[in-house]
């Protein structure tokens, strides 16, 4: 299922990369259906530009407030600040959300982010459409 | 009895409930009934030493047990323990690693 978010959701994540870099940002994407209602910006716990790790204490209060507002996690998103927003083995070892879209932003040409969403279960990866509207 | 809120992503493996009841003192026990109850869970949750895994967090109403006591950390009647995953990942320190394997 394709991950849909709105232009101001969109225009969001990549201002978060951008404010974060040179460091990796990271955040969680609530919502039901594959769409996007909520942006949770997370702190990234790592504070790297190799890493992330969104803060666990701030992850459960995340999850806390959704599971109370009747929200899915729909996706989940990282930057990656020189590379492809392409999943990395890391991204892939750490993948702990099946059900999630793992939306990377690359700011490798910072003029021009590119942002591409993921679905990764077990090891194996598979893109998923990131959808503007 | 604990309350355990299971994060949808541990759903496959509880049948779809984001709570159960659980027995058990501590959250070593606590966690031990819960994967005999769903085995499904036992490797996402614990390593082969019985440890819980170190992208795995465990809150009691709230607090992280590696700020607690562990394993031994205490839980009474209607305590509400929760196992997160950890959300993480990144390019990687290696060069290259950020390339798609």
């Amino acid at each position: 299922m394709a991950l849909a978010l709105s232009p101001e959701q969109h225009r969001e994540i990549v201002a978060h990369a951008r404010e974060e870099f040179p460091n990796e940002c990271c955040g969680l994407l609530a919502g039901r259906e594959g769409q996007v209602l909520r942006v949770y910006r997370g702190r990234n716990a790592d504070e790297s530009p190799y890493t992330y790790r969104l803060d666990d204490r701030q992850l459960f209060q995340f999850l806390k407030e959704m599971d109370e507002a009747g929200l899915d996690i729909v996706g989940i998103y990282h930057s990656h600040t020189a590379s492809p927003a392409a999943p990395s083995r890391t991204d892939i070892a750490r993948a702990f959300y099946p059900e999630a879209v793992y939306v990377i932003i690359s700011l490798a040409d910072r003029e021009h982010p590119v942002v591409r969403g993921f679905r990764i279960v077990d090891g194996a990866v598979a893109e998923q459409d990131v959808v503007v509207r | 009895m604990a309350i355990v809120f299971v994060p949808s992503p541990l759903r496959r493996h509880t049948g779809g409930q984001s709570r159960v009841e659980v027995p058990g003192a501590t959250v070593g026990e606590v966690l031990g009934n819960l994967t005999t109850a769903f085995p499904g869970l036992s490797g996402q949750i614990l390593d082969e030493a019985g440890q819980v895994r170190a992208y795995i967090n465990v809150f009691v109403n709230g607090n992280e047990i590696r700020t607690l006591r562990g394993q031994a950390t205490p839980v009474g009647a209607g305590d509400e323990v929760s196992v997160i995953p950890a959300m993480a990942g990144g390019r990687g320190r290696v060069p290259g690693e950020g390339l798609r394997p």
